[in-house]
C-alpha cells in the first residue's frame, strides 16, 4: 500500500538523516529509487527547486515526493514522516535524556556516523557530476554541452570565492545553471 | 497574544522567508526567538544546535521543537513545528500541482538539464565543506573514505545495499574500535 510505504520510506530518511540536508539527498535518493517514485532526472529537478523554495530541503522533498505518489494525503503522511523521528528526538531529549548525547559510547556511534555520511555525500557528488558528463557504466560516452556547463558553473562558484570573498549562493548558482541550458541546449 | 499562536507564526514566517534551509534558518531562528522574542537564550540556542548535529533530522526542525517545548511544552513544540513546515508544504504543494505541464516546454525542460548539473555541483561543494570541518584523525578519514568508495560502486554498479546499512556498518565498527581501545573517557567529544 503506497501510503504505508511512503509512511515508512519517509520515516527512514528521519532517522538516519545525520548532517543537515546535503546529508539527507543521498538517503532520500536511495529510498526514492528503491521504490521507484521518480526517475534520476525528476529527483535532480526536485532537489533543485527545493534548494529554490523556502523551507528544509527534506521537507520540500518529502511533500513533493508523497503528493506525486499518493496526492494530498500522499504529502502530509510523507511530510509527517520525515518530521516525526526529529521531533520525538528532541522532545526525549530535552525533557528526559539530557546527559545521552554525551555518554562516550553514544559519541563513539556518533564518530563513525558522522565520517560515514559524508563519504556518502561525497560519492553522490561525485557520481552526479561524472554522470552527467559522461553517461552510465553501461554505455559511456562524453556528453559535451555537459561538459561545457559543468566548467562554466565550477569555473564560476571557485572564481566568485575568490573575488567576493563569500560563497556564491545556491539559489544564484541554480539560476545561473537554467539560463546556461537554455543558450547550451537551445542552440 | 496567545503563545500558541505566536510560536506558529513565528514559525510559519521564518518557514517562508528562509532559502536553502539548514544554517541559514538558524541566523532566522537566533533572530526572532533569541533577540526580539527572548523565547531561549543564545546559551541555548548554541545547545540546540549541537544536539541538532548529533541527532538526525532537520536543524530547523529540532530548534523549532526546541523553543516550543521550551515556552509552551507538548503543544508548544507542535505549534512551532507545524509553523516551521506548513510554508514549505503550501508551496512545494502548488508546484508539484503545475511541474508536469511544465516539464513539457523545450525551454523548461533545456534549463532542467542545466539545472541538474548544478544540483550535482552543489552536492559535491557540501561534501567538500563538511571534510574541511572534520576531524584531522585517521580512524574517521579512513571511514570516510572506505564509505565513499562503497557508496560510489553502490550507484555505478548498482548494487543492492542501501546508505542506511552502510551508516550502520560505520556506526558498529567506529563503536567496536571505541570498546576494544577500552573505551577511554574522551577529552572535548565527539566530531568537533
Amino acid at each position: 500500500m503506497i501510503c504505508l510505504d511512503l509512511f515508512l520510506g519517509f520515516l527512514k530518511v528521519g532517522c538516519f538523516a545525520f548532517g543537515g540536508a546535503y546529508g539527507a539527498i543521498p538517503l532520500i535518493r536511495d529510498v526514492v529509487m528503491s521504490y521507484g517514485w521518480l526517475s534520476d532526472e525528476m529527483m535532480s529537478y526536485m532537489i533543485a527547486v527545493s534548494e529554490s523554495t523556502p523551507g528544509p530541503i527534506m521537507v520540500n522533498l518529502a511533500t513533493y515526493i508523497g503528493s506525486s505518489q499518493a496526492g494530498f494525503l500522499g504529502a502530509v503522511i510523507a511530510t509527517s514522516a520525515v518530521v516525526l523521528p526529529s521531533f520525538l528526538i528532541i522532545l526525549l531529549v530535552t525533557a528526559l535524556l539530557k546527559t545521552v548525547l554525551k555518554n562516550k559510547y553514544v559519541q563513539a556511534v556518533l564518530r563513525g556516523l558522522k565520517p560515514c555520511v559524508i563519504g556518502i555525500v561525497l560519492a553522490t557528488g561525485v557520481y552526479m557530476v561524472l554522470g552527467n558528463c559522461f553517461g552510465a557504466i553501461s554505455e559511456i560516452r562524453l556528453n559535451l554541452q555537459a561538459v561545457v556547463i559543468t566548467a562554466i558553473l565550477v569555473a564560476l562558484k571557485f572564481g566568485y570565492k575568490r573575488f567576493a570573498k563569500n560563497k556564491l549562493s545556491p539559489i544564484l548558482l541554480i539560476v545561473i545553471s537554467a539560463i546556461a541550458g537554455i543558450a547550451v541546449y537551445g542552440i | 497574544m496567545n503563545i500558541l499562536f505566536d510560536l506558529f507564526l513565528t514559525f510559519a514566517k521564518i518557514g517562508t522567508f528562509t532559502f536553502g534551509g539548514g544554517y541559514a534558518m538558524i541566523a532566522m531562528i537566533e533572530n526572532n526567538c533569541v533577540e526580539r522574542k527572548q523565547w531561549i537564550t543564545h546559551d541555548e540556542m548554541m545547545n540546540v544546535t549541537v544536539i541538532a548535529e548529533s541527532t538526525p533530522g532537520p536543524i530547523a526542525i529540532n530548534c523549532a521543537t526546541y523553543t516550543g517545548y521550551k515556552k509552551a511544552g507538548f503543544i508548544g513544540a507542535l505549534a512551532a513545528t507545524l509553523g516551521i513546515v506548513v510554508p514549505s508544504f503550501v508551496v512545494i504543494w502548488v508546484i508539484s500541482a503545475v511541474m508536469d505541464n511544465f516539464l513539457e516546454l523545450t525551454v523548461v525542460a533545456n534549463a532542467l538539464k542545466g539545472i541538474k548539473i548544478a544540483v550535482g555541483i552543489l552536492i559535491l561543494d557540501a561534501a567538500v565543506t563538511m571534510i574541511r570541518k572534520m576531524p584531522k584523525k585517521k580512524l574517521p578519514r579512513a571511514i570516510m573514505i572506505c564509505s565513499a568508495i562503497v557508496m560510489l560502486c553502490i550507484n555505478v554498479f548498482a548494487w543492492n545495499f542501501s546508505s542506511i546499512s552502510l551508516m550502520l556498518i560505520a556506526a558498529v565498527i567506529s563503536l567496536t574500535i571505541f570498546i576494544l581501545n577500552g573505551a577511554p573517557d574522551q577529552k572535548g567529544g565527539a566530531g568537533k
